[in-house]
Formats: C-alpha cells, structure tokens, sequence
C-alpha cells in the first residue's frame, strides 16, 4: 500500500446522508475477480442523473469527497473503496460511516476523516462558493484546510500509523507467527472443525 | 467486576494485546463467498502464501447463482466467472466448498448453523456483512471487506479495536402474529441506523430468550442495518437443543465439556453495559418499511410519514427524498400501497421456520392477480426440508414460483431483480434504493406479512384474511 501522508485536491460536495454501499456501487457491478475497473460503478444510479454533483464539470478531477453523516453504511463490500479510489478519490470526509466501510478505507488507502457536522457544513458551503477551493488533508497533524477553515478531523491512532507507512497488514500479523502458535495449542479439543466434512 | 457475553468471547480470542494497537483475534471459523474472496485469494498467490487454517474455512456460492435451471451452466458470463473462480480457488487452497445442486449449497449464514459449524463462544467472519446472524448462538460474528478476507486466510486472525458493549433488553411477551421481524425492524427506527455504531449489542430479556434459533437469528442477522459491530444472544437450552443434532456438533466427552463452557458464557450479573435499550414486547405490531433505509419504518397499521413529521433537517431531507424514489405520498395508509412482486427468503428470512410460516397462511389461499411471489429458500436442505413437509405443494397450489436456494432477490446479482418502478414486500434485509433491482422499490416486511400481502396484494397482515373453507394440512 501506498504511503498516505499530505493531500491537496479539490472536493465535491455530496449533499445526502446514508449513503449505502449499494449506492456508491451496486450488486451488479461486482462481478469482476480484479482488484481495479470498478470506477464505471460508482454511484451508478445517480451518475446518469445530469444534475448529479460529479456531472458537474466544476467537479471535474476532485479527489476528496464530502458527504452526510453515515456515509458507507450497508453492504462490507470493499468493492465501494475501490469504486472511490478508482474514480480518483483519496479521502472522503464525513461526520459518521459504516464501522466496515472506513475498516476497509484504511486497508486500501483511502483516508476515511471523520468531523463533526458543522465541519462537514462549512465546508459543503466553501466548496460550492469556489468549486477550485484546494482541499488539503494532512494525515499526520489530522486537520483538513480549506480556505479560511482549518479544523480537525478524526481517525484511529492504528489506522493513521498504518496509512503513514504504507503498511501491509498482513506482513505485520505473520511477523507474529510464534504468537498465533502459541494460542492455537490452547483451543479446546470441542471446537468445530469443517475438514473432515459430515453431513 | 463482571463481564458481559461479548467480553467474555472477546477475551477468550486475544492472540495478542498490546496498548495502542488493536487487539490480534483468532478466528474460529471463516466462512467465504464468490463475491469477497476472488481479490483475497489473487492476493494470496501473489505474494506465495497459502490458507493457514483452510480446517477453519468453507466456502459456498451463493451471491450470483440462478435460483432456477441450476443444473445448467449459469448464464451470465460475469456471475459464471466468479463462480467458477471460486471453485478454483478452492480447490488450490484445499477449502471445503458447496456448489450448486448439493444440499448444503445455500446463503453462508444459512448453511453455518446448519452444519452446526456455528456454536456457542466462537468468533465467525465472513466477507459479507450480515455475518452477524450467528450472533445468534452466542458466537462473536461480523462481516468484514476483502483486505480483511485475506489477512484471515493468511493468518487465521484478524486486527480488531475492542467495541463497545450495549444491551438491548426486550420484556413482556411478543403479541400474536408479531414476529422477530417485526421487533428488530422496530428497534431499528427507534435507534436510527447509525445507532449501533461501535459496539457489540447482546439483545436479551424474557421476549428474547422466548424466541427459536431461527428468530434469534433474524434479530441478529439486522443488527449491522443499525450500524452494530455484531449482535449476540447468551447460548441457553434452546440453543444447545438446536445444536445437538447438527453434524459438526461436539459428540461424547465434547458435548459435556463445550456445553459447560457454553453455560458459563451468560454475562455475569455485576456486569455493565456501555449503553442499555429497553422495548416492551407488548408495544411491538407487524412492522413495514416505507423509505430507503431500514430505519424507515412504521408499523403496518400507520400510514405513510411526512418529512415534516421528522426533528432533523437532514431526516427531512431523506425522508423527502425516500418518498420520491419510492413513489409514495404522505398520509396514504400502509395497508393501500399496492406490492408487485413478493419476496421470500434470504439470510434474514430464508430458513425453514420463515417458509413454515409463510405456508401456513398461504394454505389454501392463492396468490393475487397481478402479484407474483418468489420463494428462495435458504439453502439446498431448507428446500428439501419444505419438499418433505409438503411446503412446496402450498406455495405452488398457491401460484409462488418455488425456487433454488441462494441470495437471489436480495441484493438481485442473479437474475431475480425488480424492474424499474417496481415495487416489492420483502422478507430480506435492506430497502436501499436500487438494491433488488435498479429503481425497484423495497419494502422489508416479515414472512407472515409477506404470505398475507401475496393473497390481497397490497402491504397486510394474516389478520386482515378472509378465512379459508378448505382444511390446512396438518404438518402446517
């Protein structure tokens, strides 16, 4: 994984909560066995709509997006992470998300920054004031900035460690092998396993 | 002091606690799918690594099948690839898979606790996140994303911050008719969807211990369509008379020791939740949906809300917005909006005890004209199961296609879909827009409201029948 540390972009205002991760991708467009192409999926049912916020060409090339509270909510397809950071997104700003969704931001890459609702509203009116308002993100003093406002955002200690430095999960985990080890000598003799199968 | 159900699960799993860190949980069962687990698996040959524990794994299809002329190829290219590339994946990693026509093909959530894979004090994962249905037994159950799939592949764990703890304590007695659906969709509009996020919820009192597995696992299954991390229900006798006779139950000397340490998980009664939420049973009526999440719902006998009903600027907005995309006008009653297609099955709803009661009021009765009913059951046993009890004969005699199982209509990856504008009552899990279908319009109801609203054709409760002359078949 890429090493996330500052990002300066510019933002798209997505004005609805719950978004649901059948919304940012459905069902149908999760049929490929690759990790990348999913970008045609994103918002699906709303992109064909013109008056759509990422129909906008004032929008063109954003990569932070600010949305509603519960935002990912729904489906643990990470097929949604995916979907934004094809299109082009780094981070997404929102004042809730689903717990599954911004676990599989911070696998993939994609800085999920949680604020507070007035953060989330001073900044939906800053961006459509001046849809070129650069957005900066910085991971490793946690505030986002744009024009006149700075405030902080929110992300768990482990997560912006990982982010900061790229890591890969599971390289970390199998380091601590001898641990894994140790505990699976003390499983109960009761617990199921599937193999053998028995019907 | 004591501990909760979810601590005690919890801390039986730490591998590894360091402060600042997430914990490292072991993860006693793994459970994959077609559609979460191609990018897993690619991960894994990339980087040379193998299934540590493909004894912990097992794998079936359900997402993308057909739930009809299963014995043919699938015939969506896209859905047979996936399909395909799980049988691969597989068979070069050495895990247990049911395909299409075996009797324990079926949805994930359905066939672990068929098997009796899914027992008291575990922690299950799966890429899916209606994981939380084998909460049900005590187990601590969640779906987790694809990085995540992996990293359990890999390494049999996963990295996890401790949640919090709620209780959610049902009292009294659940009123005739009233179903497990009809309490969680309930709860869900009275907490708002967002308002498990964080913790680990155990759902219990006198109406909770009351319920069957089956019912138990409903409420859990929803618990994620209120933002929960995972919901659970202490183990009792219900549970281990469930279990006793399943195949992958402890047997001899295991039984006695696993239903000792099941007993011993109950939380202790010095324990003390983060956060509590009590319901009255009594309160609790057939409950539908009328918006585009599940926290929009009202129970059948009221009518269609207004945006202004609600306290929020952003509830106004989505209310607004649910109502047009669901093509409803405030004040209409519930019982008058007309349902095109009725849905019964999924993870939610899709086990023997839904359909049992679906059949029961469909004995006799016949679907209405214009509406047609699907029944998917859960899995390739739960059809059988229906076959041998005469169920299918019902829905059949009824006018229901009776189908293969799989996810199906749910979330519509196969070709079970609504088409746009079309509106349906069903039994599964989420009413987001476009979920079975693009522009198809969902309402989450239970399977006895489902059955009713198949015979008038608008939203209705079994009591809103006209009686039936004919006898219902005994086993009924």
């Amino acid at each position: 994984m890429e090493a996330f540390t500052q990002h300066i972009g510019t933002a798209a205002p997505l004005r609805r909560s719950n978004v649901d991760t059948d919304q940012i991708i459905p069902a149908v467009y999760l049929k490929r066995v690759t990790r990348t192409g999913f970008e045609d999926g994103l918002f699906a049912a709303w992109r064909n709509d013109p008056t759509f916020v990422l129909n906008q060409p004032e929008y063109d090339g954003v990569s932070v997006l600010v949305a509603g509270p519960d935002f990912g909510t729904g489906s643990s397809r990470e097929h949604a992470v995916w979907a934004l950071l094809d299109y082009g997104f780094r981070v997404v700003v929102s004042a809730r998300f689903g717990d599954i969704f911004r676990g599989n931001s911070g696998k993939s890459g994609l800085l999920a920054a949680l604020v507070t609702e007035d953060v989330v509203e001073r900044l939906w009116t800053t961006i459509e004031a001046d849809p070129g308002t650069k957005v900066t993100v910085d991971l490793e003093n946690k505030t986002i900035s744009a024009g006149e406002l700075v405030a902080p955002f929110e992300i768990d200690d482990y997560t912006r460690y990982r982010l900061l430095n790229g890591l890969d999960d599971v390289g970390i985990t199998l380091s601590r092998e001898a641990d894994i080890v140790a505990y699976e000598a003390t499983r109960p003799s009761f617990k199921p396993a599937t193999l053998p199968a028995k019907a | 002091m004591g501990r909760t159900l979810s601590e005690k699960v919890w801390d039986a799993h730490v591998v590894r606690h360091a402060d600042g860190e997430p914990d490292l949980l072991y993860i006693d069962l793994h459970l994959v799918h077609e559609v979460t687990s191609p990018q897993a698996f690619d991960g894994l040959r990339l980087a040379g690594r193998g299934v540590r524990r493909p004894d912990l794994t097992i794998a079936t299809e359900d997402h993308n099948v057909p739930t009809f002329d299963v014995d043919k190829p699938i015939a969506d290219p896209v859905s047979r690839t996936q399909v395909e590339t799980l049988r691969k994946n597989a068979e070069e990693f050495g895990v247990r898979i049911h395909t299409l026509g075996d009797p324990d093909q079926g949805v994930v959530h359905v066939i672990g606790p068929q098997l009796g894979l899914t027992q008291p004090g575990m922690t299950v994962v799966c890429g899916d996140s209606h994981t939380s249905t084998h909460g049900a037994f005590g187990a601590i159950a969640f779906g987790i994303g694809t990085s995540e799939v992996e990293h359990v592949l890999a390494t049999q764990t996963l990295m996890q911050a401790r949640p919090k703890t709620m209780a959610v304590t049902v009292d009294g007695v659940l009123p005739d008719g009233v179903s497990a659906k009809d309490l969680v969709l309930a709860l869900i509009a009275k907490v708002g969807t967002g308002g498990g996020q964080g913790y680990i919820v155990e759902y219990r009192g006198e109406a909770i211990r009351a319920l069957t597995m089956e019912a138990r696992m409903t409420i859990c299954n929803m618990s994620i369509e209120w933002g929960a991390k995972a919901g659970m229900i202490a183990p009792d006798e219900t549970t281990f008379a469930y279990l006793q006779d399943k195949p992958h139950a402890p047997q001899g000397a295991d039984w006695e020791a696993a239903v000792e340490y099941w007993k011993s998980l109950a939380t202790d009664e010095d324990a003390r939740f983060d956060r509590e939420v009590v319901l009255r049973a009594e309160e609790i009526a057939p409950f539908v949906t009328w918006g585009t999440n599940p926290g929009q719902g009202v129970p059948l006998s009221a009518t269609v809300p207004a945006p202004s009903d609600f306290g929020t600027e952003n509830d106004r907005i989505a209310a607004e917005r649910a109502l047009e995309y669901m093509g409803l006008t405030a004040g209409t009653p519930m019982r008058e909006i007309k349902v095109d297609t009725v849905f019964l099955g999924s993870c939610t709803n899709g086990r023997i005890e839904d359909l049992r009661a679906a059949a029961g009021v469909l004995a006799g009765r016949k679907v209405a004209e214009g509406t047609r009913m699907l029944v998917v059951p859960g899995s390739g046993r739960v059809r059988l199961q229906a076959e041998a009890e005469g169920l299918d004969v019902i829905f059949k005699d009824a006018g229901a296609e009776w189908r293969g199982a799989g996810c199906s209509m749910c979330l519509g990856m196969n070709p079970d879909q609504l088409a746009p504008g079309e509106r349906s009552a069903s039994t599964s899990n989420r009413n987001f827009e476009g979920r079975q279908g693009k522009g198809g319009r969902t309402h989450l109801v239970s399977p006895l409201v489902a059955a009713a609203t198949a015979v008038l054709g608008t939203l209705a409760a079994p009591a809103d029948l006209a009686p039936v002359e004919v006898a219902v078949p005994e086993n009924v």
